[in-house]
């Protein structure tokens, strides 16, 4: 199958005080296939969504790329965001977090609309523009009114909900979604992913990389998932695998915090998550995860896990697994000595 | 379980909120009318808009209703004249909302967030009292007093600085604790620690609690009694246990059928297993 987006070893770290960097992505690689859905989960601060802006070429400073590869359809993309970047909207377009600010509010939504088509397209008609645009919105159940409305006049879900409609306007082969439905209830969350479904079974988009911290969401919507500590991978698999049969012990923990819709949970009480993620201007040596990992020995903290496969499709950082698995330690040389 | 019998703590009797006048007029909150009996843990479930916020505002007493009663002990306190009952309202009854970012003032310490609100209930506290009162509180949510007494807001995590927001409303002893989305702004693997925390301050100080959430998934885990609530009225209620297996409602079952699960058939709507 020909692979939509191939993301190679991407560093990305946010400029420190004067000489000091905060890695957020430290190294990470990852392919998305035509037509597929891939969930990037993780804890808030592991550096999910720094991946989706450096994927959707919008990092700015202080976030600067610092290295890796990104090729979109076999074409190479550049990492910053660069005033000519003509390929923003079209081939990679973000679906942001923060709907609040994303609008302008001095413009009311449908010369907003307008002047996102037009920047691509200088020969469509406002008509036209505003036409694709309340298609859309009727799809997520919003009013036609909408477009007539400053977005101070939209409540926070409508905002969110404009926001999606504009950041897939253009057809983009490849949508990057960060976080887009923690601020919409349930229902409003099916119907955006829904229509984000629909846009890619009809082929209108090419495939979606959907940042959340939900686990639930991706499990009912995410062909693959793929689980960031700390700016690392620790796993990536199908979506069923890494949730139910998870390798990793970070994905279990995960896991094990997930409240879920369970008649009666009262009865069985449910730990959260213990400690937090590490400093990334001083990560920590080896596996980021073994200060707060229950299964950590001496190997944990010295070098960086070997790259396993416990099934098809499945990759896994993990010392313990190795070990479960029998992998000779060498097998890690190469990745313990970049790091 | 732990509710007694005897008067409710808190009854609210054909409470009615309107925005605007005359025909255009929005009804946030419509007739609404429950009742908390002490040491209950009861949430309001609703999409945006239900008016469940609004609710909790005219409970706190920050909004005043265009109609109906609020009875707090059995005592009406649906016009309370004055910031100084209002006040005294405030040492009975508290609240967490979603933002622990917007509740903080930034450029103070955590030991100036809860000094302030000590002042709430005595003024002429000794210091020594006070420290012993504010690092006992933070104890019962799980913090350390001697390391997060002297931090800037932005020093802590989202989970501890809402921890924060939860020892200040019960530093003053409240008997109700109203709950606004208290863990929307947190990470979904903490969350859990978040609810533990009501749930440990009910059990052990028998604090009565109203939650408020759009996520009947939060609700199920903590609640005892469930209203679910759709612009603006009350449509179903009930022991958490019942609404859970048998929804009446065809709104609850909505949101049951709605809410994202980790068990049965996933939804899948851009079809199944990916490439493999």
């Amino acid at each position: 199958m020909p692979e939509l987006l191939v993301a190679e070893n991407l560093q990305a770290y946010y400029r420190y005080g004067l000489n000091g960097w905060i890695r957020a992505v430290d190294g990470v690689s990852l392919s998305l296939g035509e037509g597929e859905i891939l969930g990037v989960a993780g804890e808030s601060g592991c550096g999910k969504s720094t991946l989706a802006q450096v994927l959707a070429s919008v990092a700015r400073w202080p976030l600067c790329p610092r290295g890796g590869s990104l090729h979109i359809d076999g074409h190479e993309v550049p990492l910053t965001a660069t005033a000519e970047a003509s390929h923003r909207g079209t081939v990679v377009s973000m679906m942001p977090q923060g709907a609040m600010n994303s609008l302008n509010p001095t413009q009311r939504v449908r010369d907003f609309v307008f002047d996102v088509v037009r920047s691509h397209d200088p020969s469509v008609t406002r008509r036209a523009a505003v036409q694709r645009a309340r298609e859309r919105l009727a799809q997520l159940h919003l009013p036609e009114r909408v477009l007539d409305a400053y977005p101070h006049q939209l409540s926070g879900g409508m905002k969110q909900r404009v926001v999606a409609v504009i950041s897939t306007l253009l057809n983009p082969r490849v949508l990057i979604a960060d976080e887009p439905t923690s601020a919409l209830d349930v229902s409003a969350q099916r119907a955006l992913l829904a229509l984000m479904a629909q846009l890619l079974v009809d082929g209108i988009i090419g495939g979606i990389i959907l940042v959340t911290h939900e686990l639930p969401i991706l499990r009912n919507v995410a062909h693959r998932t793929m689980i960031m500590y700390a700016g690392q991978v620790s796993e990536t698999g199908p979506t069923e695998r890494v949730i139910f049969e998870p390798a990793h012990p970070y994905t279990r923990a995960l896991m094990d915090a997930t409240l879920v819709l369970e008649s009666a949970t009262k009865r069985q009480r449910i730990e959260g998550l213990e400690g937090s993620p590490p400093d990334l201007s001083r990560p920590p040596d080896g596996c980021r995860f073994h200060p707060r990992c229950p299964h950590a020995s001496d190997a944990c903290a010295e070098a960086f896990p070997p790259e396993l496969r416990p099934g098809p499709d499945h990759t896994v950082a993990c010392w313990w697994l190795a070990e479960r698995l029998g992998a000779p330690r060498a097998e890690s040389g190469a990745r313990a000595v970049e790091s | 379980m732990s509710a007694n019998g005897g008067a409710p703590l808190l009854r609210c009797v054909e409470l009615t909120r309107l925005f605007g006048q005359g025909a255009r007029a929005v009804h946030a909150v419509d007739d609404v009318t429950l009742e908390l009996r002490r040491g209950e843990i009861a949430s309001v479930v609703g999409e945006s808009g239900s008016g469940k916020s609004t609710l909790a505002r005219l409970v706190l007493r920050l909004l005043e209703p265009t109609s109906g009663g609020l009875y707090f002990h059995g005592e009406d306190v649906t016009r309370l004249r004055g910031f100084a009952r209002r006040k005294a309202y405030w040492t009975h009854v508290q609240a967490v909302f979603q933002d622990p970012f917007g509740s903080f003032n930034q450029f103070f310490p955590v030991r100036h967030v809860l000094r302030s609100a000590l002042r709430l209930e005595d003024q002429h506290l000794s210091p020594q009292t006070r420290e012993k009162r504010m690092a006992s509180a933070l104890e019962s949510v799980g913090l350390d007093p001697g390391s997060v007494l002297d931090q800037l807001p932005h020093e802590l995590s989202g989970g501890q600085r809402q921890r924060v927001m939860i020892a200040r409303a019960v530093m003053v002893q409240p008997e109700l604790l109203i709950a606004d989305e208290p863990t929307t702004m947190i990470d979904a693997s903490s969350r859990a620690n978040i609810l533990n925390v009501l749930l440990d301050l009910n059990r052990d100080r028998q604090l009565t609690i109203l939650f408020i959430t759009h996520d009947i998934s939060l609700a199920t885990y903590v609640s005892d009694t469930l209203f679910i609530m759709q612009a603006g009225k009350l449509v179903e209620r009930g022991n958490v246990e019942r609404v859970a297996h048998d929804p009446e409602h065809a709104y609850t079952r909505q949101l049951f059928a709605d809410t994202f699960s980790l068990h049965g058939e996933a939804w899948r709507p851009a079809g199944g297993e990916g490439s493999t």
